[in-house]
């Protein structure tokens, strides 16, 4: 049995970010747009903590707590404006939110 | 007290303009006891100045207006017998025109108006009077302009009337660019604007200059072409006549007209003898030309209006013959008896209700007795009859003339007198004489005392204004090396033609004239008779001039603009199309920006990590 080395990491990484892009990509409902959005973040963390696991350097590490906090309220202003769109147009489907265009 | 008393003279006029326009709009009875009152102390200093100018007090004013660089512009005012002779005669001719026009205007709506605009139109001209160096002549030669603009466009709901107004200040303007023109370049040779230090610098051996004295003449010429309407600019003129009779009065008696002769006799030292030369033809065509138009006349404003020009031609003439004291004699008189006879004619027009045809007037002798005799005695002194003023005056230009020994023009001279007694006798039959045209007449009564004494006061100075010795009391300034007596001599060779020329004149106009119901001359000559009723077409070889030389450029540039407006409606079009194809990518859908967003994102990381 092979160690888990950063490639592991990475290919995982990979993975959730792909998820998360073709969760945004074609998900209709908003909410689930946004937490595919945040698992693209997420994946962007591993690949940091791994890379700074690896190089031993803690930088990477520093990083991903300022990406989590900065995600915190990012989520809070987000849910927010999620909330206030719902109560406006009554909807929370991409394709009626074509603002936009008009 | 001497040195306020020009201040007074000068500012008292502007002050009643002031005061009218910012405070008596509504009240025309204050504005005009404001505006009379102001011109009427303006002549009584006149008179007082007079006095201390021919005591040897008085007082030369000059303060320093501007400086830029070596350019030092003064407002000053100079005295001395030429300008005091002008400020009485236009304080003096003004306060008449001013009181006249109480009755004349009194039912206009725009009294107070017309009072502002009279008193200001008296301050430019006593401003150019004054004036000691040429820009403020130029200044004030300006508001002149703006004032006959203002005036003639007085009924502006007339459009007649606002387009004489245009024709007389555009025409204006063609004259004073060739004026500025010649005062830049008179400024240039000689560094200096007012007119002691340019007399001073000016060589009194014109070849120094050569031709550029020559050319700085004939330009400064040009603004009293302008001015007091000399051909080939003299076309605004008679189209002044559309505004009120008074004004008419005051512009061809006092101020406008009389500013440009009086502006050549000011800077006289400017002109060389070829330039000179020039002064004098160009006066004499114009007074041969607009006697013979006149002869064809039938509006009676008209017909006066030519006279004026012929007259200016005349004083023209005489500072083209080197003696501007005979001009300024002659302005004077004239300044009388034209304003007489203009102001008369207005007390005719008024008493048949505007009627200004000479056809529909007639026998109003015994209905109008004092007009009668006053108008009578302006066509007497203008025709120049002994002992009335323009007698002298016209003889003494004749006499100029003779003395100069320019045969062609003293034959041209004795013509103009002859054609100006046949056409003022040809309105005094037709007008006073003769039967009633019109039932008008019937209705006609004389008019009120306020527009008689006018009369009778300027009828006495046209009478008696050949004794006053003018030229001996102007002459020093000019010649001081020559004696002029008081009352100028009898120059037989002058006087037998002129005198010849003004019965055989008379004998022709009774001939023609005398109880003609109509104008017996078009019937035997049909040609000549067109030709002068249409002014010898003048306004329309203007027209046409102006089509050519504007037009047809005029025509090209818009060409030219088309070609380039084709130009910008490409461009505009190519980016409005572009963006036209560009809005189709913009589906509003929030995926399909991700979507590219992410594809742009993978593609520019495939780029830099694939080098």
């Amino acid at each position: 049995m092979t160690p888990v080395g950063l490639q592991h990491y990475l290919v995982v990484s990979v993975l959730l970010f792909c998820l998360g892009l073709l969760g945004v990509l074609v998900r209709r409902n908003v909410l689930v747009i946004y937490m595919s959005l945040e698992l693209m973040l997420n994946a962007a963390n591993l690949a940091l903590v791994a890379f700074s696991r690896f190089n031993n350097n803690l930088d990477g590490q520093v990083i991903v707590f300022f990406i989590i906090t900065v995600a915190a309220s990012e989520v809070a202003v987000g849910l927010a404006l999620i909330v206030a769109l719902y109560r406006r147009r009554h909807t929370t489907h991409v394709e009626d939110l074509t603002a936009l265009k008009n | 007290m001497n040195q306020t008393l020009p201040w007074l003279i000068l500012f008292l006029p502007l002050l009643a303009v002031a005061g009218i326009t910012l405070f008596l709009q509504r009240k025309p009875r204050l504005s005009a006891a404001l505006s009379i009152g102001a011109v009427l102390v303006s002549f009584l200093l006149s008179v007082t100045l007079l006095a201390a100018f021919l005591q040897g007090r008085a007082p030369d004013i000059s303060l320093t207006w501007l400086q830029v660089g070596s350019l030092q512009i003064e407002f000053g005012l100079h005295i001395d017998a030429l300008s005091v002779l002008m400020l009485l005669v236009v304080t003096g001719v003004g306060s008449v025109i001013h009181i006249y026009s109480i009755g004349y205007m009194r039912d206009d709506p725009d009294y107070a108006r017309f009072f502002a605009c009279l008193s200001l139109f008296v301050f430019s001209m006593l401003g150019i009077v004054v004036s000691n160096n040429f820009f403020q002549m130029f200044v004030f030669w300006e508001l002149v302009g703006l004032c006959s603009y203002l005036l003639i466009g007085f009924w502006y709901q007339r459009p007649s009337a606002a387009d004489a107004a245009k024709k007389a200040f555009l025409t204006n303007r063609l004259g004073d660019v060739g004026f500025l023109i010649g005062i830049v370049m008179a400024w240039a040779v000689t560094g200096t604007l007012s007119f002691a230090g340019m007399k001073d610098q000016w060589p009194h051996d014109p070849a120094v200059y050569g031709t550029t004295a020559t050319v700085i003449g004939l330009l400064i010429f040009c603004g009293a072409v302008g001015k007091s309407a000399q051909f080939p600019l003299h076309v605004w003129l008679p189209d002044a006549m559309e505004g009120p009779t008074p004004v008419s009065a005051l512009i061809h008696a006092a101020t406008m007209v009389a500013a440009g002769v009086y502006m050549l006799c000011r800077v006289f030292f400017i002109f060389t003898q070829p330039a000179l030369l020039v002064v004098a033809w160009i006066g004499g065509i114009t007074a041969l030309l607009s006697a013979l138009i006149a002869v064809q006349q039938d509006d009676i404003k008209r017909i006066l209006a030519y006279s004026t020009l012929s007259q200016l031609g005349y004083m023209v003439m005489a500072v083209g013959f080197s003696a501007p004291p005979a001009a300024l004699f002659h302005l004077t008189t004239h300044a009388f008896f034209k304003a007489l006879l203009f102001l008369g004619a207005g007390s005719v027009i008024h008493a048949l209700s505007d009627e200004q045809n000479i056809w529909q007037m007639g026998r109003l002798r015994h209905k109008m007795p004092v007009t009668y005799w006053t108008f009578l005695a302006g066509t007497l002194a203008l025709c120049g009859l002994w002992p009335l003023s323009g007698f002298f005056s016209k003889d003494a230009i004749l006499a100029a003339a003779l003395e100069s020994n320019n045969k062609p023009l003293f034959a041209l001279g004795v013509l103009v007198a002859f054609l100006t007694t046949f056409y003022m006798f040809r309105l005094f039959f037709v007008v006073f004489l003769g039967k009633p045209k019109s039932d008008r007449v019937e209705h006609a009564h004389e008019s009120p005392r306020v527009m008689t004494y006018p009369l009778v006061f300027l009828a006495a100075g046209s009478v008696v204004g050949g004794f006053f010795g003018v030229e001996h009391f102007l002459a020093p300034q000019f010649f001081p090396n020559k004696a002029v007596p008081i009352v100028p001599p009898l120059e037989p060779w002058a006087m037998i033609p002129g005198l010849a020329a003004f019965f055989i004149g008379l004998g022709a106009a009774y001939f023609c004239y005398g109880g003609a119901d109509s104008d017996p001359l078009p019937g035997k000559m049909k040609a000549v008779c067109s030709l002068l009723r249409h002014k010898f077409y003048f306004d329309e070889i203007y027209a046409g001039v102006v089509n050519v030389a504007q037009d047809t450029p005029a025509r090209a540039i818009n060409l030219s603009d088309m070609g380039l407006k084709l130009v910008v409606r490409l461009a505009h079009g190519t980016v409005e199309g572009t963006g036209r194809v560009l809005r189709l990518v913009q589906t509003g859908n929030l995926q399909t920006y991700t979507l590219l967003l992410a594809a742009g994102a993978a593609l520019a990381l495939y780029f830099i990590l694939t080098r």
